[in-house]
């Protein structure tokens, strides 16, 4: 049997299968387990006990559950990529080949350089980084932050890629079961009766819960029900399953391991469900509770619950000699259990005054010591329990005897699982006799209808023995014991651990209390209470009746701390699934994205678009192809692909009129073949988009937006006309991807554009700001005669399919005249030179037409358009407000990105006023020289005058206040 | 993560094909107004611990603006309906009393008026 580890039993284990053996390793140490234990089993049965440290004091720690409620045995699992820290080795089931390593402990978990805190434990109270680190002041930036920061967190981040892969789906049923226990089961055998689709969501791999561990015929009880319920065409059965969050309208989120640690499954390794439940039921069950006495976070010192899982499911014995201590009939179970296993049980010390139950009975008649009143005065050893000090639980410790013991297994009560029930508002009471809270069916989180959306059910309801269900023995009523013993002193209460992973004791709540600390949710914090990854599943009630009783209140009148998502720690990787890499998000192609690809082209997303940003030659830096595609353009003929634009038909006898509220300038007047630059501001006033419109015909209009704000704006103009103008007749469509759009651009544009034929391209026949529609070498266009980057240049608008065959055209025909293809960034260094505004340089939310000196295009003969009024109101007709000017560096040094130009004085927050700032700046190729366009405080007046720019790290850069137009004033080029 | 009816194309949408609107049933105030008529029309919005009426747009779905009446507390929802009506509908307004008797309109107050078409 040495071959299982020295401490399996010879006999039983009801999830084990003792013919396959596992190897693993454990800190470099190869042992073996079997199949079926978790971790935490197979380092049992190997005699492995402490399996890590805690985080303030590093002091030794060794499992104190068997479940998902784990503080202590928290192991780093895996290696490279797939490394995780955290993984509770009590719910991780073993596999062949695991490397597992033990945490916060060095140079090594049996000898750990960081427990002198353990000596310290006096200077280290609640609290101690807000009393201790104050001062003096520079020494928290250079001594303590580096010292807290290097011990903070518990694990460490893997450094390497997820190489696993995650997927998500989505479920709908009538009825979710969170929990596949006992009660479980039959709530879903209940509801499949009823007709109603049904999913069973199970965390462990096993249906059943405590009841096949429990109760004599247990295991047969659900293996019925499981058979029952597998055969019901509307019932689906999840093992491996954790629902871990409720929300809105019956929202849950759970994770099911499909693969997990076994990354040659060759199947994802978890699936997120995101499911619609039309009603949950709860049936999760009870978390046992530690009790408070001095000694209890020794390893060895386990929940009488696990010792008997421990020995029932994996056959493995926590100890030899158990001593069982408890306030409540069901640890009884635990001393029979560890009898029945053969091991010694030397004594059950109950706190109440006298034990009379079926199960306490059945115990004297087995022959175990029966101890009433009686309680842990202190737990002889440091790294493994050798003993217990035995006291009366209602004085103040004086030991009445030593017991030799290697393990202790404690009883505190139990409390209902009501995390999925508090998550989206569902009330607790308080049950004074029952010693815990419990969910209140008459305020229970409400879904659409307003009925309760959730029903608790078996022990997660309150009813800890299911008896209708189990056919279990009447026991005894619980005592409430917060303190072990009742009168324990100040150096006991040092050594009574609440939290056992974040280190809080007793006496960490108590002086919390006397310092002031009177809400649960300030303490939490104060204290770190129920702070760790476990999120204080089994300290949290200790923790609030002992600040109840420091506070002398009720414990409903402290109340609980919030329970919020997820239940277990969900992996990032579960969250983004499939949404990584290429498929991070959708990607939007033009037609012409092939090409650009193709011909080396430097990519700037722009929204879900990819679109050129320049398209660098060999040897050519960014900057260098950009002014290279610049000089193209403006000596020859270039082209853009301006696809991406926003493209809306806006149509209807109404149209006219809706438009004239859209945008700031009449568009109602715009002759039909002529086009006309367009603001629109939103109801505040500020300046959200611009572009060219068009008129098509008597009552239609082709909007063109930016790039990133065609289904914005087209969202605005529904909003308007669905909801404020309803009765007028117009249609919007948003059209942008079904038109590729080419920019011809330069002194050769009409050049290159008439070798294709098909079209009368002369100034008379296509002048400045007119379209016409044609045949462009056969293909179907509309060209529009307008320019954003001061040259001659033509748009054509082509249906999408043939938008690459028009580009390659263009290409061709364009060979000897050097045709260049330009990107976004020529663009935008073109339309800077020519003063010409861009949304979001210029504009940020915060800027109205006015002050960009686009007075021109704000109708002053319309009584109404969305914005205007708001442009009237005092701050913004201010003649303080920051204008648009053009800036010209005084030494030739550019203007660095977002400088401000400071102004005398300080503000209210002693931050230093300022008067200016830097919207564009780059180097032009076309004037070799800086130039810039900012807002400055009454910039158009000041011409001439030379400001200074902040330019962190160097000395300020003065520039001169000028005409934001740098490049063909007159505008003669756009001619041609 | 709520889940709304579409009243126009009957689907019970989830929250993320939808886009919020913020409240319902706003006068808008132009050109000519007072200034503390249009800074409550342009900033005061109601923010309510229980009855509220919203805007929200099926963006992923038929791309209709609708109206919403809920509880912001409980998540209940009372109903949803056009997004063509100056105030909550007969339909509505029940729905609302039959779960909070002790719920009043505030519209004969606060929306004398119904959203009325400025003249451009």
């Amino acid at each position: 049997m040495s071959d299982n580890g020295p401490f399996r039993l010879s006999a039983g284990g009801r999830l084990i299968d003792r013919a396959y053996q596992l190897p693993f390793r454990f800190d470099g140490r190869h042992l073996r387990g079997v199949q079926g234990d978790t971790l935490a089993s197979a380092l049992l049965a190997n005699g492995q006990l402490m399996m890590g440290r805690s985080f303030k004091y590093h002091r030794p720690r060794g499992p104190m559950s068997s479940g998902a409620e784990e503080p202590n045995a928290l192991l780093g699992l895996g290696q490279g990529g797939r490394f995780e820290p955290n993984q509770r080795a009590t719910t991780t089931p073993l596999v062949g080949g695991m490397v597992t390593t033990s945490q916060n402990a060095w140079p090594s978990l049996d000898w750990d350089i960081g427990a002198i805190n353990n000596l310290m434990y006096r200077f280290l109270p609640a609290g101690f980084y807000y009393k201790t680190f104050i001062h003096p002041r520079p020494a928290w930036k250079h001594l303590f932050e580096p010292i807290i920061r290097r011990s903070a967190g518990l694990g460490k981040a893997p450094t390497d890629a997820d190489p696993d892969k995650y997927e998500q789906a989505y479920g709908f049923a009538d009825v979710v079961i969170v929990g596949g226990g006992i009660a479980g089961l039959e709530a879903a055998k209940q509801a499949a009766a009823e007709g109603k689709s049904v999913a069973v969501l199970e965390q462990t791999a096993q249906f059943g819960g405590r009841t096949p561990t429990d109760h004599a015929d247990g295991q047969a009880r659900i293996d019925a029900l499981v058979a029952e319920l597998s055969n019901l065409p509307n019932v689906q059965l999840r093992r491996n399953t954790m629902a871990t969050g409720l929300y809105d309208h019956g929202y849950l989120l759970a994770r099911e391991a499909l693969a997990d640690h076994d990354p040659n499954a060759g199947i994802p390794r978890q699936r997120l469900w995101r499911i619609r439940a039309g009603q949950v039921i709860t049936a999760t069950g009870a978390l046992e509770r530690p009790l408070a006495f001095a000694g209890n976070d020794v390893p060895g010192v386990i929940l009488a619950s696990a010792v008997r899982d421990f020995i029932n499911d994996y056959a493995v014995a926590p100890g030899r000699r158990i001593v069982v201590v408890t306030n409540n009939d069901d640890a009884y179970r635990t001393a029979l259990t560890a009898l029945d296993a053969g091991l010694q049980v030397p004594a059950i010390l109950d706190a109440r005054p006298n034990a009379t139950g079926p199960l306490a009975e059945e115990a004297r008649k087995r022959g175990i010591r029966v101890l009433t009143n009686s309680a842990i005065a202190g737990v002889k050893g440091h790294k493994a329990v050798e003993g217990v000090k035995v006291c009366d639980q209602t004085g103040s410790g004086t030991v009445r005897e030593v017991i030799d013991a290697d393990c202790v297994a404690m009883s505190g009560g139990w409390s209902p699982v009501v995390h999925l029930w508090s998550h989206c508002g569902g009330k607790l009471k308080w049950d004074d006799a029952k010693a815990m809270f419990e969910p209140d069916p008459n305020r229970p989180p409400t879904g659409a209808d307003g009925k309760g959306m959730v029903l608790a059910t078996g022990a997660a309801a309150g009813d800890l023995q299911v008896a209708a269900l189990t056919g279990a023995v009447d026991e005894q009523p619980i005592l409430p014991v917060w303190i072990m013993p009742a009168q324990a002193t100040r150096k006991m209460r040092f050594k009574m651990w609440l939290d056992f992973q974040n280190d809080v004791k007793v006496s960490d709540v108590q002086l919390a209390a006397q310092e002031g600390y009177q809400s649960v949710e300030h303490t939490k914090r104060y204290t770190t209470l129920g702070m760790a990854t476990d999120q204080g599943k089994v300290s949290n009630i200790n923790g609030l009746a002992i600040l109840s009783g420091a506070l002398n209140q009720p414990i409903p009148a402290t109340g609980t701390t919030t329970f919020r998502p997820p239940y277990t720690p969900l992996t990032l990787g579960a969250i983004a699934a499939e949404a990584r890499g290429d498929v991070f998000q959708p990607l939007r192609k033009t037609a012409i994205h092939n090409w650009h690809e193709a011909n080396g082209v430097a990519w700037e997303p722009v929204g879900l678009w990819r679109r050129p940003y320049c398209y660098p030659k060999a040897g050519e830096s960014h900057s260098d192809a950009v002014a290279r595609e610049i000089r193209a353009v403006r000596s020859g003929v270039g082209m853009l692909d301006a696809s991406t634009l926003g493209k809306i038909i806006v149509k209807g006898p109404d149209a006219g009129k809706f438009l004239d509220m859209m945008y700031t300038n009449m568009m109602s007047t715009l002759p039909v073949g002529k086009c006309r630059y367009g603001l629109i501001c939103n109801e505040n006033g500020f300046l959200t988009d611009d572009g060219v419109a068009a008129r098509l015909d008597e009552d239609t209009w082709l909007l063109h937006t930016t790039s990133g704000g065609a289904d914005r704006i087209h969202g605005h103009f529904e909003d308007w006309l669905q909801c404020e103008w309803w009765d007028w007749k117009v249609y919007t469509a948003n059209v942008t991807e079904q038109w590729a759009q080419i920019a011809v651009v330069g002194p050769k544009a009409r050049d290159l554009m008439e070798r294709l034929g098909g079209m009368d391209l002369s100034p008379e026949a296509l002048p400045f700001m007119g379209w016409v529609e044609g045949d462009l070498g056969g293909i179907p266009v509309r060209i529009y005669r307008i320019s954003f980057s001061g040259e001659l240049s033509f748009e054509i608008a082509v249906p999408a399919n043939r938008g690459l065959e028009l580009w390659d055209k263009l290409q061709a025909a364009g060979r000897d005249l050097g045709v260049t293809a330009y990107g976004t960034e020529a663009m935008h260094v073109m339309r800077a030179e020519k003063g010409f505004i861009m949304i979001g340089d210029e504009t940020d939310g915060t800027v109205i037409p006015q002050d960009l000196g686009l007075g021109w295009a704000i109708s002053k003969k319309k009584t109404d358009y969305i914005g205007k009024r708001a442009q009237e109101r005092s701050h913004m007709t201010s003649p303080d407000r920051w204008k648009l000017v053009g800036l010209e560096s005084v030494d030739g040094r550019m203007i660095p990105d977002g400088a401000y130009v400071p102004a005398e004085g300080h503000n209210a927050n002693g931050q230093r006023n300022t008067q200016g700032r830097v919207t564009s700046t780059y180097i032009s190729p076309t004037l070799s020289k800086p130039i810039a366009m900012g807002l400055v405080w009454k910039g158009p007046d000041r011409m001439g005058e030379v400001i200074e720019f902040t330019n962190p790290g160097g000395e300020p850069v003065k520039a001169r206040i000028v005409d934001p137009v740098f490049y063909d004033k007159e505008g003669t080029r756009s001619n041609g | 993560m709520l889940t709304l009816t579409c009243p126009y194309c009957g689907i019970a949408a989830e929250e993320t094909e939808l886009q919020p609107g913020g409240e319902a049933h706003l006068k808008r105030f132009g050109p000519g107004s007072s200034d503390a008529d249009f800074e409550a029309y342009l900033f005061a919005r109601k923010n309510p611990k229980g009855v509220h009426f919203e805007r929200w747009r099926h963006a992923y779905g038929c791309g209709k603006w609708f109206l919403a009446a809920r509880d912001t507390a409980t998540l209940q929802v009372f109903g949803t309906y056009a997004a063509q009506t100056p105030h909550p509908t007969p339909e509505i307004v029940a729905a609302i009393r039959a779960a909070r008797p002790d719920w009043q309109p505030d519209w004969a107050t606060t929306n004398a008026t119904s959203a009325e078409s400025p003249k451009a």
